[in-house]
């Protein structure tokens, strides 16, 4: 046990009264800590437990082959699940490059003006707005100005614009957090500001970057409003073979399972649930394993 | 001042100014071949602004103008058509924390001549860097490891091989020890004699010590201004002006 240093020439072991109370400060903090942590962690363990339960029992290679039926028995998540995957793909392709390179502009390069202030304030707002304002406005410009139409590309270049802000602002953060000693000591050495941002920025910032954009794709996978509003809540009993192809994801499908009346319907769900929760995690795994790789040089 | 030695470098009636407000104020100074010239004075005096106008790093730094001219064999530092990155090929800098780059010992020398596309063995020339810092016997079996590894002071003497392996002129150092423990310190002081015979060194220090034991010039800096410049002799022991006399005394600063 830790006592405080008495200054009056005391013997240690008469604590006062002051110090007995700062302990119990201390603990009492300590135990909110950890009943809020557990409070969180339990609720999160039941819904899988309850989740896992429903939806098990309902998870084989059938599920994941067929497409979706008016028959429990016979339903899939096929074309749901190669849709999703469709979008996320096309949407990291869009979303990364795009987010990347105008975090490295709004960092490095652009002069630190009014203008450079008002389009930082304005993307952390966009990372605010609704989704369901994204669908609608991918409704008017991708679906229906530039004819895409109900097709993997609208709903992808929809999705996109939804994480961009995200994406922007995490990769603005990790390019912020690397040293400018770094930089300066590159430009000493007589190297170009491409030089700069590629062997020594970059390198310190994909992590960061990378987290930020996982956490961006996932909201992407899981978002269902904006993929409604472009109209991807249909039947579709095909997997896309392109990006023009009509496609459905998985929570559209989840969440027509579950507003059907049936319980077997319900238990679908939860086996839909299960098979994003596993794209999900392995979409993380992957990012633990590509920062892995990039700290290890 | 000694005429006999070549100016390497000029400056004339430069004035910096960080928005409004003037950190160097008309200073003229020369800084002569193959010698090392100590630039001190009190802190925000303006003596690391001035260093950084030797190489461009006020580029960087927003807000920031400069009147008057630095000439590097009569060519205009600051004059149109010249690339700072150029500029920097030859004037190798020195910074006031230790800063390798958070890569391998080798890539941290090689890094700077590679992307510059130096001729010769990157080998040979990382070592001879090495060598050049009195750092090589320390790393030559663990140029693989990362340079972060090191201690504060061998990751210093690493930065001066990463700026000695440019084979620049002049090398600037800001401060070079001020993190620095005093056995460390003492080790760079001496690489100092060593790097004088083949290039042309201004150190910023507010270590007066360490300027009158390194140094051969030295200029003394107060509030942005150049009060004297002269022999480092003269300057500690026969100051002309009262505040050197004062702040070399100790008296201030």
């Amino acid at each position: 046990m830790k006592t405080s240093p008495s200054s009056n020439g005391e013997s240690l072991g008469h604590r006062s009264a002051s110090l007995r109370r700062r302990h119990l400060i201390a603990a009492l903090f300590k135990a909110l800590c950890i009943g809020f942590t557990l409070f969180a962690v339990s609720v999160l363990g039941l819904l899988i437990a309850q989740v896992g339960a429903d939806g098990l029992p309902w998870l084989d290679t059938q599920f994941l082959n067929n497409f979706p039926s008016r028959f429990p028995e016979k339903a899939g998540i096929k074309s749901a699940l190669y849709g999703t995957l469709w979008v996320v793909s096309l949407t990291a392709l869009i979303a990364l490059p795009m987010g990347v390179l105008a975090a490295i502009y709004l960092e490095d390069y652009a002069p630190a003006s009014r203008l450079t202030r008002v389009i930082e304030i304005n993307i952390a707002n966009l990372a605010g707005v609704p989704s369901i304002v994204y669908g609608i406005l991918g409704l008017a410009i991708f679906v229906r100005f530039f004819g895409l139409e109900r097709s993997v590309l609208a709903g992808a270049m929809t999705m996109s614009l939804l994480i961009l802000p995200v994406i922007i602002i995490s990769s603005k953060e990790a390019i912020r957090a690397v040293p400018s000693s770094i930089r300066l000591a590159a430009y000493a050495v007589g190297a170009t500001q491409w030089q700069v941002v590629r062997s020594h920025v970059l390198p310190a910032a994909i992590p960061g970057i990378l987290t930020g954009v996982i956490l961006a794709l996932s909201r992407a996978i899981g978002e269902t409003a904006p993929l409604i509003m472009i109209g991807a809540l249909t039947y579709v009993a095909f997997t896309p073979e392109g990006p023009m192809d009509e496609f459905t994801a998985l929570p559209i499908q989840i969440f027509n399972w579950a507003s059907r009346p049936q319980a077997e319907f319900h238990e679908l769900a939860a086996a839909g649930i299960i098979v994003l929760l596993v794209v999900l995690l392995t979409m993380n795994a992957l990012a633990v394993f590509i920062r892995y790789k990039g700290t290890q040089k | 001042m000694n005429t006999r030695d070549d100016a390497v470098l000029e400056a004339r009636d430069v004035t910096i100014r960080y928005g409004e407000q003037a950190a160097v104020k008309n200073v003229n100074l020369s800084i002569y071949e193959k010698k090392i010239t100590a630039i001190i004075g009190p802190s925000g005096c303006g003596k690391s602004t001035l260093l950084r106008s030797l190489n461009r790093m006020n580029d960087f730094i927003e807000h920031v103008t400069q009147d008057g001219e630095i000439l590097y064999r009569n060519t205009n530092l600051y004059g149109e058509g010249v690339d700072p990155v150029e500029v920097r090929l030859h004037m190798g800098m020195v910074f006031q924390r230790p800063n390798p780059f958070p890569k391998s010992i080798f890539r941290n020398v090689a890094w700077g001549p590679t992307i510059n596309g130096l001729p010769g063995d990157i080998n040979l020339r990382v070592e001879r860097a090495l060598k050049q810092a009195a750092l090589w016997n320390e790393v030559k079996d663990r140029l693989n490891d990362s340079a972060l590894n090191l201690s504060g002071g061998q990751q210093q003497r690493l930065c001066i091989a990463r700026a000695l392996a440019m084979e620049p002129e002049v090398i600037l150092m800001d401060e070079p020890c001020s993190a620095l423990d005093p056995v460390s310190t003492s080790r760079i002081e001496d690489l100092l004699f060593e790097l004088k015979q083949n290039y042309t060194i201004v150190i910023v220090t507010h270590n007066m010590q360490q300027a009158s034991r390194v140094s051969d010039y030295t200029a003394f800096m107060e509030n942005g201004s150049l009060i004297e410049y002269g022999d480092t002799d003269q300057v500690f022991t026969r100051p002309k002006q009262k505040r050197t006399e004062d702040y070399v005394t100790g008296r201030f600063g």
